[in-house]
């Protein structure tokens, strides 16, 4: 706690990024979340946490675009947003996928450099030919893009074909791809789920630098407590779609809701 | 024991008997593998960025050809008429894309398969209904003289389309790899989601894909036609494309035009040595038996993408 106050002197978190207010997404009839309203400040790591099936990665994809809510407004950066992903990621959130959705068939190097897409503005002429602004451009993207890679100290599978890779340094190169972004808002959706407790060790320092480097500021879902509760500043709680509770880890871990919902309940 | 001989032994004497001649037959073949490069490369284009077999290729290269020599007929110069089809084809690729791929964004392949079938008769019948079904030749002044390279005779025109088949493809492979279109191409036809999660409008690429391969479409429909007279056959040479795919692999550009070459001297060869033994016209079918042979032996072609699977 007291290191989170002197976060807060040092300017590390600053004012409100994010804000999802009154969300209620459905599937037909199946309500997957229900009224949620919860913000994401500069600079902090959020969790979002819940039972299987609680609405966290719908909630995710809400955020970036994937799923239109039927109710509700998520404003980012004080503008109201009603995104489709691919403006999402424009507008500056990045974000890796539950079950890594990375380009197999291209190299590391190759699904890193897509990151940076977006920064890239050459003309299609200029690329064709690869000649002028394009030539300029690809260096410059390169270098950023070698500057994550020792980030991430993945240089030794920078020409492997990512589909060969082992799940954990796919995890790791997705989060690599996702950075090369320079995002503002970072989703990251069960970045350490199926590693073992080195991995996760491993993954949690990168997110925790990111963050202090970077000032990149991150939503998390994650299942493992210990993990969430070691590095997020405020945690929110899902069940059932709704929301249980909304907090720094200390509040939320001592929140009988919250505790009913992880251990049950006796009838 | 007459048949061993006809079929290993005295094909093999012709050939080292009269060397010109089977340089003769062998660059043929191989200039008439260039052609069907173009047309499998129209294939790759598309399947690399959407995953889709698009049946329509064939027709789209009818489909180019037939308005691009329709504009001719009616005195419209060569290079205005090349542009106008050009914005055509561009057309059409936004149309496919805004009523055909966007509504079944995230369906099966085969789904789209089945689309693309259906885009292919609805443009061979708007190409029927505007422009007619006669034979129309097209001359757009490819030289077409023959000339001798030691006692082997080959054709200007045939030299031509190598040249500009070449071309084609050096420019198209160096943009898929080296620049950021390029790279957002591939990374659509690897993982939807994942493109767009990363700012990728995969609208826009579609569009793109779409209209280069109409490009592609177009100039092989002007090298084709030149050859056989713009028709509705045209359509039909797709079909000599699938055993160019399946050798080159459906990814891979060069592969398109290594697996063309394969086939176009592979098949010329086998008609001139082996025809008689087989009661000629081997030339049909001898690139599906190759093709065949290669899908037991290596089914993601001799350039595709490694087929990676972990269980």
């Amino acid at each position: 706690m007291s290191e989170m106050m002197a976060d807060n002197e040092n300017g590390r978190i600053g004012g409100e990024l994010l804000s999802v207010d009154n969300i209620t997404l459905r599937f037909g009839g199946v309500k997957a979340l229900t009224d949620i309203s919860f913000n994401i400040n500069k600079g902090e790591i959020r969790s979002i946490i819940g039972p299987n099936g609680a609405g966290k990665s719908s909630m995710l994809n809400v955020i970036n675009g994937f799923y239109k809510p039927q109710e509700g407004t998520i404003r980012f950066k004080g503008k109201n947003v009603n995104m489709k992903p691919d403006l999402a990621a424009k507008s500056g959130i990045a974000r890796t996928f539950q079950n890594i959705a990375l380009f197999k068939g291209m190299s590391t190097l190759d699904n890193i450099m897509t990151g940076r897409m977006l920064k890239m503005k050459a003309g299609f002429l200029s690329q064709a030919i690869y000649w002028g602004r394009a030539q300029k451009e690809e260096l410059e993207n390169r270098a950023f893009v070698e500057e994550i890679i020792d980030f991430l100290e993945i240089q030794s599978i920078r020409k492997t074909p990512v589909g060969r890779l082992p799940y954990g340094l796919q995890k790791r190169v997705e989060l690599a791809r996702a950075l090369a972004m320079e995002p503002e808002l970072l989703l990251l959706d069960e970045p350490m789920a199926g590693m073992n407790l080195e991995e996760k060790e491993d993954m949690s320092r990168y997110i925790i630098d990111v963050n202090e480097y970077f000032g990149t500021t991150i939503a998390l879902i994650e299942h493992d407590m210990g993990v969430v509760m070691d590095l997020s500043d405020r945690v929110v709680v899902l069940d059932y779609g709704c929301k249980l509770a909304d907090g720094s880890p200390d509040e939320v871990s001592s929140n009988q809701a919250v505790i009913d919902a992880y251990l049950g309940v006796a009838h | 024991m007459e048949a061993l001989n006809a079929l290993f032994v005295t094909p093999f004497v012709e050939i080292f008997d009269a060397p010109w001649f089977f340089m003769e037959v062998l660059t043929g073949g191989l200039m008439a593998g260039v052609m069907y490069s173009l047309v499998a490369l129209g294939f790759v284009l598309i399947f690399k960025a959407s995953g889709v077999f698009n049946f329509a290729q064939g027709v789209m290269v009818l489909f180019a050809a037939l308005n691009f020599v329709g504009l001719m007929d009616a005195g419209v110069p060569m290079i205005l008429a090349g542009i106008i089809t050009i914005a055509i084809m561009v057309a059409v690729a936004f149309a496919i894309e805004r009523f055909v791929l966007r509504p079944l964004v995230n369906q099966e392949h085969i789904i789209l398969f089945m689309a693309t079938i259906g885009v292919a008769y609805f443009l061979e019948g708007v190409g029927e209904m505007i422009w007619g079904t006669d034979v129309r030749p097209l001359n757009v002044g490819i030289p077409d003289d023959v000339f001798f390279v030691g006692d082997a005779m080959i054709q200007q025109s045939d030299l031509f389309a190598a040249v500009v088949a070449g071309f084609l493809v050096v420019v198209l492979a160096l943009f898929f790899h080296y620049t950021r279109t390029g790279r957002a191409l591939r990374a659509v036809a690897d993982d939807h989601q994942a493109a767009l999660s990363i700012g990728i409008p995969l609208n826009h690429i579609w569009v793109i894909v779409w209209s280069v391969a109409g490009f592609v479409a177009l100039v092989t429909g002007i090298m084709w036609g030149s050859k056989l007279g713009v028709q509705f056959s045209l359509s039909v040479i797709a079909l000599k494309a699938l055993p160019v795919l399946i050798l080159g692999g459906f990814t891979s550009i060069p592969g398109a035009i290594v697996g063309g070459l394969i086939i176009g001297a592979g098949e010329k060869v086998a008609e001139v040595y082996w025809g008689g033994f087989f009661g000629g016209a081997i030339e049909e079918w001898f690139a599906y038996i190759l093709a065949l042979a290669f899908l037991f032996f290596r089914p993601q072609g001799l350039f595709g993408e490694k087929i990676i699977e972990r269980v």
